[in-house]
C-alpha cells in the first residue's frame, strides 16, 4: 500500500493507533452515520506513475493548438521574461499560506508591499490592495465599494465600453447584492459624455465604473467625467490595462476615486484564462472601504522595519457580515509574477512595451484595411488592440483565420472584430496573416 | 532564516535596466498620441539589473516558511504536501499558452480536462455536476448562494432571503451570504460542539432559503445529526450548503451528496494539493443537486453529440457569470493531475490518514492542553489554551514559541466558541517521526511555560523580524514605498 504522498508504515499506523486506543483507521469514524460512509467503488481512473501522468498530459497538451495570437479582450500576449518562472517556483513562496505570522513570513509581506507600491505608482492612486481575483470580480468589488461608500445611494452606472465578461460579472453581483445599474451608451465607439451626465442627473449614483480602453481598444477621453461624478457626490471608477498606464493618462490623472483592473497583461500567461491577477487601488479617503488583504509597513519590537496584514477590522474574520467584501485570500502568487515583471521592466521597459505593440497593431491595423476586406470601425487613437468592420461574414474570416493557424477577429458586437497585436508579433507574422486574408479574398 | 532589510525600490539606480526586448523596426509610435490622452509623468518603478532583481527576490524568499520548510499544521488550512509534478503539469506550454476566447476546436484538451475534472469531483462528492469557474473557497461559497437564490427565484419563492449559519462557521460563510443579498440567522452549537438541532427547528420557516454547513466543523466534530438537520431543512423548502473547507478527512469515506447537501465547494488549494502560493491562486467548485444543474455559473463546458466539447454562454437559467473567464485554469490542471497520481486506489486513505494524525496528536498532549471537547476527532481539533494558565502565558505566545522551534504556528483564536484557541490540522503527508517531534516541542514549551514565562511571553526570538506594532501599522497606515528622490 505504500504510496508517495503518505509516509506511513504500517508499523506507524499500529503505534499510532494504540496511542489513540483505538483497534482500527474505521473505528476513527464511529462519530459517522454508518448509512453515509461511502462502500462502493470511486468511478475514478487508477493510480498512474509518474511518468503516465506525464504522458496522460502530453496527449491532453496535444489536443490544443497553439495559435499566432491576434486578439485581446481582457487577456494579452505579452512577453514574460525567463526569471519569473524561477522565482515564482521558490518553495518558500510557493507552498507558503496567507501571512498570518508575519515574524516567518517577511517575504511574501515585502512582495505583496512592493506590489501595492507599484500599482499605486502605475494608476496614481494611493492605496492598493493585496490583489483579486481578477479584473472582473475587482470590478464587482469596485461596485459594491461604491455603495458602502456613499451609503443610501442606490444606483452605479456602468459605461458600456467595458468588456463583455466585466460587464456581466459586474450584472451578476449587483442582481444578487441588490444594487441597481445603469448604464451610459457608447457612442461613435467612447463613452458618451452626454449620457453620462443625463443619468448622473437623474439622481442617487454612488459611482460610475467607466473603461481606460475600452471594448474597442480605443483610449477613453475622460475630460469632464470626475467633476460631472463628484458634483453628484459620486465615485469615478476607472477599469484599467496596467500596462498600458506606462504610458497613457493615469485614472488618478483623471481624477478617479477607485480604479481595478487586470494585472495578466503585466507577466502572467494566458493559461486559458487563469489564474490572473485583479487589482483595486482607490484615494486614501477610502482605504477602510477597500475590501481583501492590505500589507502596511511597521517595526517590529527591537525596531526593524517589518511588514505585516493591516487594517484587518475590514475583514470577514474579524467582522463577518459586516466586512466590506466575502474576500478571504488574494491572488498572493499572482502579485509576485507582477511585481517581478515591473522590478525588471522599470518603466522604461514598460514604455518599450508599449511601444512595440503600438508599432505592431497600427502596422496590422492599415495592413488589414489595405488588402480591403475591413472598413474602419471609428476613427479613435488606440494602444494595441483596435475594431475592425469586415466586409464579408465574420464567421467565414474566421474559419480561414483558423484553418491556417492564426487567431484573431473576435466579434465584439455583431459585425465588429477584435484584432490586437503586442511585442511578440513580427513584420513576417504581419505579412503572413494578410497573405492568408487575399488568398481568402480571392 | 535570516533578516533582509532591502525593498527593491532601494536597488534602483538611474540607468540600470532588467529586460530585453526586440529592436523596434515600426513606423509608428507613440509620439502620435494626442497630448490629452498620455501620461504626464513617467511611473517611479525600481530600475535595476537582472542579477539584482534575482537575488532579491531570493533573499526575501529566505524569510518565508512553506510546506516545503517544515511543518505547518495550520487548522481549516489543509497544508499537505504539493506534489512537484504538479507545477510541471500547469507549466506545460501546450496549456500556459492558450487564449482564454480561442475557438473550441483549438482547445479541446483544455476543455477535456475542464470536464473530466468536473466528473472526477463528482465521483468524490457525489454530486450531480461541478462548475469550476469559482476563484478560492469565498468565491465558491458566493456562487453556490447565488445558485441557492437563483432556485427559489425560479420557483418564484421569493420570500427566502435568510440564511441559517452555525456560531462555529468560518467567517467567510456569514460574509458571502452578506454580500449576496442574504439575511444571516445564527444557530448555536451545543456544549459538544455540534449543532443544536432543538435551536434549528423553531428557525425553519418559508423566509428561509438553506443553511450553510462544515462537516466536520470547524472544531473537527462530524456533525452526526447530519441527515435528521438535512430532513428538517428540506422539509421546510430549504437547501443545504456544504462548505468544503473540512472535505479532507471525508475523502475516500464520505460523500457530502449521500448526506444531502445539495450545493457544496471544494478548495482544491486544500483537499487537492494545490499550493497556497502564499495566500492564492486557489480554486473553488461548485457542485450541485441534480435539480440545481441548470443554475450553475455561465460559461459552461458543454459536449456535443459527436463527443466534442464546446463552451455555452448563459442560456437565462444560470445564476450568471461570476469569473471573467472560466475559472484559475492552471490551479485546475495541478488538482487534476493530483487526482490521477493518488487515483481510485490511495483516495481511500486521504480521510483516514489525516484523521488519523489528529487524533494521534490529540491524544499525545490532552494531558498539557485544555481539551474542551474530549471525543475522537475528525482531520483537526481545538484545545483551548494550556491546561495550566497560572503563568499567564496564552495561546499567542505558544504559537510564537513554536516559530522559534522551525514550525508554523497553528490557527489560533479561531473558532469563537473559546477564548484560547489553537486549531491543529496535521494532515495525511505527515510522517510519525515529525508529529513526534512536534508533540514533543509542544510538552517542552508546556513545561516552560511554568519554568520560564518570560521567554514565552516575548518569543519569537530566533526569526528574521519579532513581535510587530500591529497597532502603529492599522493607526497610521503605510501601505506603499515613498522615497523623497522618485516619488
Amino acid at each position: 500500500m505504500a504510496f508517495a504522498y503518505f509516509p506511513h508504515t504500517e508499523d506507524d499506523i499500529r503505534q499510532m493507533l494504540d496511542r489513540i486506543g483505538v483497534d482500527s483507521l474505521e473505528d476513527l469514524y464511529s462519530d459517522v452515520p454508518q448509512d453515509v460512509i461511502y462502500r462502493k467503488e470511486y468511478d475514478l481512473p487508477d493510480a498512474m506513475s509518474e511518468l503516465e501522468a506525464r504522458r496522460y498530459f502530453e496527449g491532453l497538451a496535444s489536443q490544443n493548438r497553439k495559435m499566432l495570437c491576434l486578439c485581446g479582450l481582457g487577456a494579452y500576449d505579452h512577453y514574460s521574461p525567463a526569471v519569473i518562472p524561477s522565482i515564482i517556483s521558490r518553495s518558500e513562496f510557493l507552498t507558503a499560506y496567507t501571512p498570518y505570522q508575519p515574524e516567518v513570513s517577511q517575504g511574501t509581506l515585502r512582495y505583496i508591499f512592493e506590489y501595492q507600491s507599484m500599482i499605486a505608482e502605475l494608476t496614481g492612486m494611493d492605496c492598493t490592495n493585496a490583489s483579486m481575483y481578477d479584473g472582473a470580480t475587482a470590478a464587482a468589488e469596485a461596485m459594491m465599494m461604491a455603495m458602502a461608500a456613499t451609503k443610501k445611494k442606490t444606483r452605479v452606472l456602468l459605461s458600456e465600453g467595458l468588456l463583455p465578461q466585466v460587464l456581466e460579472v459586474v450584472k451578476t453581483y449587483a442582481k444578487f447584492n441588490g444594487v441597481e445599474l445603469g448604464f451610459v451608451p457608447c457612442i461613435d465607439g467612447v463613452t458618451s459624455y452626454g449620457a453620462l451626465v443625463a443619468e448622473l442627473a437623474a439622481g442617487d449614483v454612488a459611482g460610475v465604473l467607466v473603461p481606460g480602453i475600452n471594448r474597442y481598444g480605443i483610449i477613453e477621453d475622460m475630460t469632464g467625467f470626475a467633476d460631472a461624478v463628484h458634483a453628484q457626490k459620486g465615485l469615478l471608477m476607472v477599469y484599467s490595462d496596467p500596462s498600458s498606464l506606462a504610458v497613457i493618462k493615469t485614472p488618478g490623472e483623471w481624477g478617479a476615486d477607485v480604479v481595478c483592473g487586470d494585472s495578466q497583461s503585466l507577466g502572467v500567461p494566458l493559461c486559458f484564462g487563469g489564474p490572473y491577477v485583479g487589482f483595486l487601488t482607490c484615494t486614501k479617503e477610502l482605504v477602510r472601504k477597500l475590501p481583501g488583504r492590505i500589507v502596511g509597513e511597521t517595526k517590529d519590537v527591537d525596531g526593524k522595519r517589518a511588514y505585516v496584514l493591516t487594517l484587518q477590522a475590514r475583514e470577514q474574520h474579524i467582522r463577518r457580515e459586516k466586512a466590506t467584501s466575502n474576500i478571504c485570500s488574494n491572488q498572493s502568487l499572482m502579485a509576485l509574477y507582477v511585481t517581478v515583471y515591473l522590478s525588471l521592466m522599470g518603466s522604461k521597459g514598460l514604455r518599450d512595451v508599449n511601444e512595440l505593440s503600438y508599432g505592431a497593431a497600427h502596422y496590422l491595423h492599415d495592413s488589414l484595411l489595405a488588402t480591403g476586406l475591413f472598413e474602419k470601425a471609428f476613427d479613435k487613437p488606440f494602444l494595441k488592440e483596435f475594431t475592425l468592420k469586415p466586409l464579408v461574414p465574420v464567421a467565414d474570416l474566421q474559419e480561414a483565420l483558423h484553418a491556417e493557424g492564426i487567431f484573431g477577429a473576435v466579434e465584439v458586437e455583431p459585425g465588429l472584430v477584435n484584432f490586437c497585436a503586442t511585442e511578440k508579433i513580427r513584420k513576417e507574422d504581419i505579412e503572413y496573416v494578410v497573405s492568408v486574408i487575399k488568398k481568402f479574398k480571392a | 532564516m535570516k533578516y533582509y532589510d532591502k525593498l527593491i525600490f532601494e536597488l534602483s539606480k538611474e540607468g540600470r535596466c532588467g529586460y530585453s526586448l526586440p529592436s523596434n523596426g515600426w513606423d509608428a509610435s507613440l509620439t502620435e498620441l494626442p497630448a490629452g490622452l498620455a501620461r504626464a509623468k513617467e511611473p517611479a518603478l525600481p530600475q535595476v539589473s537582472e542579477p539584482d532583481v534575482v537575488r532579491h527576490y531570493t533573499n526575501l524568499s529566505q524569510m518565508n516558511f512553506g510546506v516545503d520548510s517544515g511543518f505547518y499544521p495550520l487548522g481549516s488550512c489543509t497544508m499537505k504536501y504539493n506534489p512537484k509534478i504538479n507545477e510541471e503539469i500547469s507549466a506545460h506550454p501546450g496549456f500556459a499558452g492558450l487564449h482564454p476566447l480561442q475557438p473550441a476546436s483549438t482547445v479541446q484538451g483544455a476543455l477535456r480536462l475542464y470536464r473530466d475534472l468536473s466528473h472526477a469531483l463528482s465521483a468524490i462528492t457525489g454530486m450531480a455536476e461541478f462548475t469550476l469557474n469559482p476563484f478560492a473557497g469565498a468565491h465558491g461559497e458566493l456562487t453556490g448562494l447565488m445558485v441557492i437564490r437563483r432556485y427559489h427565484m425560479s420557483r418564484g419563492d421569493s420570500r427566502r432571503t435568510r440564511i441559517i449559519v452555525p456560531d462555529s462557521a468560518h467567517g467567510t460563510n456569514p460574509a458571502s451570504a452578506a454580500v449576496c443579498g442574504l439575511e444571516i440567522v445564527v444557530v448555536k452549537s451545543k456544549e459538544n460542539g455540534l449543532v443544536d438541532v432543538d435551536d434549528l427547528r423553531p428557525l425553519l420557516d418559508d423566509t428561509i432559503a438553506g443553511i450553510m454547513m462544515t462537516n466536520p466543523n470547524t472544531l473537527g466534530l462530524f456533525e452526526k445529526d447530519i441527515k435528521e438537520i438535512a430532513a428538517l431543512v428540506h422539509e421546510c423548502g430549504g437547501l443545504l450548503y456544504y462548505d468544503g473547507a473540512n472535505m479532507n478527512p471525508l475523502m475516500g469515506v464520505v460523500r457530502p451528496g449521500d448526506m444531502g447537501f445539495d450545493v457544496m465547494h471544494l478548495n482544491l488549494h486544500k483537499t487537492f494539493s494545490t499550493p497556497h502560493g502564499g495566500g492564492g491562486p486557489g480554486a473553488g467548485p461548485v457542485g450541485v443537486a441534480a435539480h440545481l444543474v441548470q443554475h450553475l455559473p455561465a460559461p459552461k463546458v458543454m459536449e456535443a453529440e459527436d463527443g466534442s466539447l464546446y463552451v455555452a454562454g448563459d442560456d437565462g437559467q444560470a445564476c450568471g457569470r461570476i469569473s471573467g473567464f472560466m475559472g484559475n485554469f492552471g490551479v485546475l490542471l495541478r488538482a487534476y493531475t493530483y487526482i490521477l497520481m493518488i487515483g481510485r486506489q490511495n483516495i481511500r486513505m486521504v480521510g483516514p490518514l489525516s484523521v488519523l494524525g489528529a487524533n494521534y496528536v490529540k491524544e499525545s498532549l490532552r494531558d498539557c492542553f485544555r481539551l474542551p471537547v474530549p471525543t475522537v476527532c475528525k482531520h483537526e481539533f481545538v484545545f483551548d489554551g494550556l491546561l495550566d494558565q497560572s503563568t499567564g502565558v496564552t495561546t499567542l505566545d505558544v504559537a510564537k514559541r513554536l516559530l522559534d522551534y522551525g514550525f508554523h504556528a497553528p490557527t489560533i483564536y479561531f473558532p469563537l466558541l473559546f477564548h484560547q484557541a489553537i486549531m491543529i490540522e496535521p494532515t495525511e503527508t505527515e510522517s510519525k517521526e515529525t508529529l513526534d517531534c512536534f508533540i514533543n516541542m509542544m510538552r517542552h514549551i508546556a513545561a516552560e511555560a511554568l519554568s520560564d514565562p518570560d521567554t514565552l511571553k516575548t518569543a519569537p526570538h530566533t526569526t528574521p523580524v519579532r513581535r510587530l506594532d500591529e497597532t502603529t501599522a492599522a493607526r497610521q497606515p503605510v501601505l506603499r514605498y515613498h522615497s523623497e528622490t522618485s516619488f
